[in-house]
C-alpha cells in the first residue's frame, strides 16, 4: 500500500510524489467512470492527500502554515488535473453519443404527402394570369345553359348546319330550350349584356360535346376563350394578342398562324396554328383553336352598337393545349383521375 | 367534300404532276381544311394490263371444282413483250389458271401480271397450281379494289370497252388517279362542287380556270314541257319551299348501256358507288355543278308534278324501300297518285328508274334550306342532296345542271331530248352590299387600296360598283353565305392572304384582377393540394340513385335533377346533385390500379333545379337584344349552380416506411378537411351531430355556418353504402357548397388586440351524459367564463373506471390573459368557475 501511503503534510517531496500518483491516475483514466474512481482514490476521504490534509492539525501551531501551503497546493494541482481531464472525458463521450445516433437519413419516412392539383386546372389558372396580367378578367357562367345565350346569340341560325357542327347535350325536356354548353362563348354574350365596353374578358371552363370519350375525344372538356370589344379593333389586334398570349405561353420563339375558317359569331374567321418547335416527332404547325372578329350579330344580340364598337374572340381547349405542350398522348389519362397524373405534375405544370 | 385530281383539272390549271397533298395545301390558303387523301395507288401497282383470252381448256380437279387452263395474249398481235420480269413471258402469251367460268375464248380481260400488287398488300408471282405454273391473276373489280362483283372476272367488252391488248388497265379504270378529301365549312355550299373547288384553287394560287357551268348552253326559258305546279301553302319563316324546279325529259336512252369508266372511276374517287347510268349521271352532274338533280322513270309518272306540303297522314315509299309516314312540314314532289319524293331529301320508290326505263324526267330544282334541313333531320336521312340544299344552292345553275344531264343522257345513253321543257320559279332577289370606303382596311387592320378591293370581289364573280362614299356589292348566285359589309371584308382578306395581316397589341384599359369568389377559389382548391389531397375532375354525368342517395341528406326525399335528353349512356343520364358519386368512382378506379391509400378533391359545379319550370318555352331571335324581361326569364329558367368542394378518402395518410406509423383516414380527418377549407377561407365552420343517408349514422357532422345555414356533410361513409359501391370500409368524405361558404367570409378582417401580460392556465374536467356535443359545452365553458378567457381546448375524453354508465369526462383547457394587468389567481379561478356554471346550468356538467 505504498501508493496510498498517507504522505508528511511537512515533507514536500512526499506530498509531491502523491501528487505525481494522483495526476498519473487521473490521465490514465480512459472514461468518467475511471475518472471519478481515480478521484475518490486521490482527493476523497480516505485519499493521501485528503488524510495527509487532516494531519495537519495535529502538527506543531509553527508547522500549520507550512504544511497547509504545502497539501493545499497539492490537492488544487490534482483537482486542476481532474477538471481537465473531465472536460476532455465529457468531450469525447458527447462526440461518441452523436455518433451512436447517426440514422440513415435516405431511410426518412414520407410523412406530409405531398398532394397535387389536376393539370387541366393548373393549366387554366396559368393561362388566367398571363391574360389578368394585360389587364383583362375572367369571365365565368353557368354550364347548365340557355339555348339563347349557347346559339342564337351566338349568330347561330335556327336550322343552319352550322348548328350541328357541335353536337350537343339537350336538357330534358328539349321544349324548354336548355343545353350543356357546348362553348364557353354564352359567357362572353353575358359578359357584353352585363359589363360596360371596352370589355376585355377570358373566359375559361368546362364544356360539353356528344362525342364518345377516346384517346383524342371527351365530352367533357375544357376551353379558354378570349373577347375583346373596343372602338377600333381589328384583325391585326387580333392577330397581335395572340401572338403576346403564344409567347407567354410558350417563349419568345412561338409563332402564330391563321387560316381562312367559319364560325356564325365571327366574320372574318380563322383557324389559329401554333409552331411548336419541341412537337414529338420535329417542329411543326398545331392546330390550337379558332378566332375572328366578332359578329355585328353577336354584338346586337347583347346591344351593343356594331357601327360604333368591334371586337374580336378566340378559343382554345386546355386539353389539346395539355396534349403537345406537355406531350400527354391519350385523353384518357386527363380524365381518369388516375392519381398517378395529377401527382406528377403536383402544382407544376 | 373529295375532289379528284384529273376532275379539278378540267376546269384549272393543275399542274401535271401535282399530288392530292399539293392540291389540300394550296386549298388550306382559302380556308379548306385537309381531311384526307384518297390515292389508289397506295395499294395496287402494275403491271396489271389488258389481256386477250386465246384459249381456255376446262380441267376437272379431284377435289370437284372445275378450272380454267388459259392462254392470254397480254401484247397486240404481232408485237414483241416489252416488260420483263420474273413470270413474264416474252413471247406475250401468259399461261393463267382461272377459277371463274364467266367468260370466254376471245374475251378482253383484264390481266395482273407477275410483279403487280393488288389491294390487301396481295403480291401476284409466277407460281405452280394445279399441275400448272400460272404466271399471273384474271382479275374481278373486287380484286382491283373498284367494285364489290367478286363472281366473275371482269369482261371489257361487257363494260362497253374494248381496248387494244397491253394497254394499262389501271389508267383504264382510273386507278392511277387520286382524290384530295377537304372539309368545307357549313357556310361554303358552293365548294360542294367540283365549279366551287376550281373557283377557290384559281383564287389560291392566282391561275386561271374555266367555270363549268359556262360551258353548257342551257335554254333560257324553255317552254311547252311537263307540267309542274309549285304550291306551297305553309312556307317556313315566309319562304317558299321551293323556289325554281326546271323539269326536262329524255326520251329513248338505251337502259343496257353501261356508265363509261372515266366517270365510274371519278365518282368512286368522290365517294359513290355506281348505280346505272341515269343515276350515275346525275350524281356526276351534282358533283361538278354543285346541283342535286333527279331522275323520274317518265313512263312512271302520272299527271302534273305538285310540289306542295304533305298533308296530314300522308305516307311515301322512298327509294331506300323504308315507307315513311310524312309530317305536315315536310315539302313533297307529287302526281296525281301522291307522294312521289321528300323534295330535295330522297326520291320515292314508285317512280324510280329501272333496267327498262327508257324516257326520263329530270328534275333540277331550288329549295328552302331550312325545310330540307328539317325533313332531313326529321327522317334522319342524311343525303348528298341534302347536304348542299340545306346549305343553300346556286339559283341560277338549275338549268344549266338539267342540261348538262340531257346533254349526258343523249352522249352517253343514245337519248334524244325534247325540245320543250319547264322551268318555273322566282329567283331571289340578289343582296346588295353597301362596303364603305376604308372599311376593310379598318376591319382588317392594314392598308387595301380600292383596286385591290375590287379585283378580288370581282375574282368572288361579284358585280362591284361605285355607290356613295365606297362601293355596291352584288354577290354572285352561288354564294349566298355573303350577306354582310363583314363578309366581304373576310373574302378580300382571304384573298390577299391572311398571313399578311400584320400584329398590333391592344391595350386593355386597367383591370380589376380576379374577383374575390375567384380568389378565394383558387386558394381553396390550392389548400386542399397543399394539405396532400390529389385533385380530380370527373365527369359530372351520374344515375338516378346516386343522385338520390348523396343529393340529399334524408332518404327518400325528393331530389329534383336535371336529366340529359340525349345521355351518351342511360344510366348515367342525370347531372350530378352532389360532387361524391364522380369523387368514388375515381377512387375506385384508382383503388383498381392498386393504389389503397387515397385522398381526393374535386371542385365543380353541381345541378340544382329549384322549385318552378326549367327553362323557356320559347327563345328570342337571333341579332337584338332582348328585353329585360325576356333575358330575366332565360336567366330564372336555369338550374342553381353552385360549386361544391368535396374529398374521399381511404385508406391510409402516408406509406407504411422505417420510423414511421401510417394513420389510417378516419371520419375526423374529412371534419378537419371542412375546417381547413373553413380557416383558409377565413369563415367558421360549425360542426353538430349529422344525419345524411350516404353517411355512417354515428358518425356524421352536419357543417353549419354560424348564421345556422347548413353547408355540407363530412364523416364516414355508411358502411352498408360502401359494401354496396364495393369501396373499402372507413372511408370517410366530405362535401361542401364553396359558393357558401366564399359569401359567408368577412370582407374586412378586424384587427384583435395583442395581449403582452401573462397567460394563466387553468383545467377542468366535467363530467357530462354521454350524448352531449363536447363543442356544446366547449361553447358554454366560452361564454360562461366572459372575457378573461383567451382560449379553451378540448384535450381529452374519458369514459371507464370512476365514470359512470352512459357519461363521459371532457378536460379542458382554460388560458385566461387580460388586456391591461396581471390576472391574479383569484381572478382566473372565478372566470374558470363562471365557465363550469355555465355548463352545469346547460349540460348538468359536474366537475371531477
Amino acid at each position: 500500500m505504498t501508493a496510498q501511503s498517507v504522505p508528511d503534510p511537512v515533507d514536500e517531496a512526499a506530498v509531491a510524489a502523491a501528487v505525481e500518483r494522483a495526476v498519473a491516475a487521473i490521465a490514465a483514466a480512459g472514461d468518467l467512470e475511471g475518472l471519478k474512481a481515480a478521484r475518490i482514490a486521490h482527493t476523497g476521504e480516505k485519499s493521501p492527500l485528503a488524510l495527509a490534509n487532516r494531519a495537519i492539525g495535529s502538527l506543531p501551531k509553527e508547522s500549520k502554515a507550512a504544511a497547509g501551503k504545502i497539501v493545499g497546493g497539492a490537492r488544487g494541482r490534482v483537482n486542476k488535473a481532474i477538471a481537465e481531464r473531465q472536460a476532455v472525458l465529457e468531450a469525447e463521450n458527447d462526440a461518441r453519443i452523436l455518433v451512436e445516433e447517426t440514422v440513415d437519413v435516405t431511410a426518412a419516412p414520407r410523412r406530409r404527402r405531398a398532394g397535387a392539383r389536376h393539370p387541366l386546372s393548373t393549366l387554366q389558372d396559368r393561362v388566367s394570369d398571363i391574360f389578368v396580367g394585360m389587364g383583362w378578367e375572367i369571365a365565368e357562367g353557368p354550364e347548365v345553359e340557355s339555348e339563347w345565350f349557347n346559339f342564337d346569340a351566338l349568330n347561330f341560325k335556327p336550322d343552319h348546319p352550322a348548328r350541328e357542327m357541335q353536337d350537343t347535350f339537350f336538357v330534358e325536356p328539349p321544349e324548354a330550350h336548355l343545353l350543356l354548353r357546348t362553348h364557353t362563348s354564352p359567357v362572353q354574350v353575358r359578359s357584353m349584356l352585363e359589363r360596360e365596353v371596352p370589355i376585355y374578358v377570358l373566359c375559361p371552363g368546362k364544356v360539353f360535346r356528344t362525342d364518345e370519350l377516346d384517346a383524342t375525344h371527351t365530352p367533357v372538356f375544357h376551353q379558354f376563350e378570349g373577347l375583346a370589344i373596343d372602338k377600333g379593333l381589328s384583325m391585326a389586334d387580333l392577330r397581335g394578342t395572340l401572338e403576346h398570349f403564344a409567347r407567354q405561353m410558350f417563349g419568345e420563339e412561338a409563332q402564330i398562324r391563321l387560316r381562312p375558317n367559319f364560325f356564325p359569331f365571327t366574320e372574318p374567321s380563322a383557324e389559329l396554328d401554333i409552331w411548336h418547335p419541341g412537337a414529338k416527332g420535329g417542329p411543326r404547325w398545331i392546330e390550337w383553336g379558332g378566332c375572328g372578329m366578332v359578329n355585328p350579330n353577336v354584338l346586337r344580340a347583347a346591344g351593343i352598337d356594331p357601327e360604333e364598337y368591334s371586337g374580336f374572340a378566340f378559343g382554345m381547349g386546355i386539353e389539346r393545349t395539355l396534349m403537345f405542350r406537355n406531350e400527354v398522348a391519350d385523353m384518357h389519362d386527363m380524365i381518369e383521375g388516375d392519381v398517378r397524373f395529377s401527382e406528377h405534375f403536383g402544382m407544376e405544370i | 367534300m373529295r375532289i379528284p385530281l384529273s376532275w379539278l383539272r378540267e376546269y384549272t390549271q393543275l399542274p401535271a404532276g401535282a399530288r392530292a397533298e399539293d392540291l389540300m395545301a394550296d386549298l388550306v390558303k382559302v380556308g379548306l381544311e385537309e381531311e384526307a387523301v384518297h390515292r389508289p395507288a397506295d395499294s395496287i401497282s402494275g403491271p396489271v394490263v389488258v389481256g386477250q383470252v386465246l384459249s381456255l381448256v376446262k380441267e376437272p380437279q379431284s377435289n370437284g371444282k372445275t378450272i380454267n387452263w388459259c392462254q392470254v395474249r397480254v401484247v397486240p398481235e404481232g408485237q414483241e413483250q416489252t416488260l420483263t420480269g420474273k413470270g413474264i413471258d416474252p413471247s406475250g402469251v401468259q399461261g393463267i389458271v382461272c377459277g371463274a367460268h364467266n367468260f370466254a375464248e376471245g374475251d378482253k380481260v383484264v390481266v395482273t401480271l407477275p410483279g403487280a400488287t393488288l389491294p390487301g398488300g396481295f403480291h401476284i408471282s409466277a407460281r405452280k397450281t394445279y399441275g400448272h405454273v400460272s404466271a399471273g391473276m384474271i382479275a374481278s373489280a373486287r380484286e382491283l379494289g373498284i367494285g364489290e362483283d367478286h363472281d366473275g372476272i371482269i369482261v371489257l367488252s361487257r363494260l362497253g370497252l374494248d381496248p387494244e391488248l397491253g394497254t394499262d388497265a389501271l389508267a383504264l379504270f382510273g386507278l392511277d388517279d387520286e382524290a384530295a378529301e377537304i372539309n368545307v365549312t357549313p357556310d361554303r355550299s358552293y365548294c360542294f362542287s367540283i365549279r366551287g373547288i376550281a373557283r377557290e384553287y384559281s383564287h389560291s394560287t392566282g391561275t386561271p380556270f374555266t367555270d363549268p357551268a359556262t360551258l353548257v348552253t342551257a335554254p333560257s326559258a324553255p317552254e311547252g314541257g311537263y307540267g309542274v305546279v309549285l304550291d306551297d301553302a305553309a312556307p317556313i319563316y315566309n319562304v317558299p319551299g321551293c323556289t325554281r324546279f326546271v323539269a326536262r325529259i329524255v326520251r329513248g336512252v338505251d337502259p343496257t348501256r353501261p356508265t363509261p369508266q372515266w366517270m365510274v372511276s371519278r365518282l368512286r374517287l368522290a365517294g359513290v358507288r355506281s348505280i346505272s347510268l341515269p343515276v350515275d349521271v346525275s350524281n356526276y352532274v351534282m358533283f361538278e355543278l354543285g346541283q342535286p338533280t333527279h331522275c323520274y322513270d317518265l313512263a312512271k309518272l302520272d299527271g302534273d308534278i305538285v310540289v306542295r306540303r304533305a298533308a296530314p297522314g300522308e305516307t311515301l315509299e322512298t327509294l331506300d324501300g323504308k315507307v315513311r309516314t310524312l309530317d305536315a312540314e315536310d315539302l313533297l314532289i307529287t302526281d296525281a297518285s301522291g307522294p312521289i319524293g321528300i323534295a330535295g331529301v330522297m326520291g320515292g320508290a314508285s317512280t324510280e328508274c329501272s333496267d327498262t326505263t327508257t324516257d326520263i324526267l329530270i328534275e333540277a330544282a331550288n329549295f328552302d334550306p331550312v325545310g330540307i334541313a328539317r325533313s332531313r333531320r326529321r327522317h334522319k336521312l342524311p343525303s348528298e342532296a341534302s347536304k348542299r340544299f340545306e346549305r343553300g344552292v346556286d339559283w341560277h345553275v338549275a338549268s344549266v345542271a338539267a342540261q348538262r344531264v340531257v346533254d349526258l343522257l343523249v352522249d352517253l345513253g343514245g337519248g334524244t331530248a325534247d325540245d320543250a321543257g319547264t322551268d318555273v320559279g322566282t329567283a331571289p332577289e340578289p343582296a346588295r352590299i353597301h362596303l364603305p370606303s376604308g372599311f376593310v382596311a379598318e376591319r382588317i387592320g392594314m392598308d387595301f387600296s380600292d383596286e385591290l378591293i375590287v379585283r378580288s370581289l370581282g375574282e368572288l364573280g361579284a358585280d362591284v360598283e361605285p355607290e356613295g362614299e365606297g362601293l355596291r356589292v352584288t354577290p354572285p348566285s352561288w354564294r349566298n353565305d355573303l350577306e354582310t359589309k363583314e363578309d366581304l371584308s373576310e373574302e378580300v382578306a382571304r384573298l390577299v392572304g391572311y398571313d399578311k395581316i400584320p400584329a398590333t397589341l391592344p391595350v386593355a384599359p386597367p383591370g380589376r384582377g380576379y374577383t374575390r369568389a375567384q380568389q378565394q377559389r383558387r386558394r381553396l382548391v390550392q389548400a386542399l393540394a397543399d394539405a396532400g389531397l390529389t385533385e380530380v375532375l370527373a365527369y359530372p354525368f351520374v344515375s338516378q340513385t346516386a343522385n338520390e342517395t348523396f343529393g340529399t341528406a334524408e332518404a327518400g326525399a325528393p331530389r329534383p335533377a336535371v336529366r340529359l335528353a340525349n345521355p351518351l349512356s342511360e344510366e348515367h343520364g342525370w347531372l350530378r346533385t352532389s360532387i361524391l358519386p364522380g369523387l368514388i368512382d375515381t377512387a375506385k378506379r384508382n383503388h383498381g390500379r392498386g393504389f389503397r391509400d387515397l385522398a381526393l378533391f374535386e371542385a365543380g359545379l353541381v345541378f340544382l333545379p329549384q322549385d318552378g319550370a326549367l327553362g323557356t318555352s320559347s327563345i328570342p331571335p337571333l341579332g337584338a337584344r332582348p328585353e329585360e324581361d325576356v333575358l330575366d326569364a332565360l336567366y330564372d329558367g336555369l338550374p342553381h349552380q353552385p360549386l361544391h368542394i368535396g374529398a374521399v378518402l381511404t385508406g391510409k395518410d402516408s406509406p407504411e416506411a422505417p420510423n414511421h406509423a401510417p394513420r389510417a383516414w378516419d371520419w375526423a380527418d374529412a371534419i378537419d378537411i371542412a375546417r381547413l377549407a373553413g380557416e383558409v377561407l377565413g369563415v367558421e365552420i360549425v360542426v353538430s351531430q349529422g344525419a345524411h343517408q350516404a353517411f355512417h349514422p354515428g358518425r356524421a357532422a352536419q357543417l353549419s355556418l354560424r348564421s345556422g345555414e347548413t353547408v355540407g356533410y363530412a364523416g364516414e361513409l355508411h358502411p352498408k353504402l360502401l359494401a354496396e359501391l364495393d369501396m373499402p370500409a372507413r372511408s370517410v368524405a366530405v362535401e361542401l357548397d364553396a359558393d357558401a361558404l366564399f359569401a359567408a367570409a368577412a370582407d374586412v378582417v378586424v384587427a384583435k388586440h395583442i395581449s403582452t401580460f401573462p397567460l394563466a392556465t387553468q383545467d377542468v374536467a366535467l363530467v357530462v351524459d354521454a350524448g352531449v356535443p363536447a363543442d356544446a359545452v366547449k361553447d358554454a365553458l366560452r361564454e360562461g367564463a366572459g372575457e378573461l378567457l383567451e382560449d379553451v381546448s378540448l384535450f381529452d375524453v374519458y369514459t371507464g373506471a370512476g365514470i359512470d354508465e352512459g357519461k363521459k369526462s371532457l378536460a379542458f383547457g382554460l388560458r385566461f390573459r387580460a388586456g391591461d394587468r396581471t390576472l391574479t389567481a383569484d381572478e382566473a379561478s372565478e372566470a374558470r368557475a363562471g365557465a363550469v356554471a355555465l355548463a352545469a346550468e346547460r349540460f348538468g356538467a359536474v366537475q371531477r
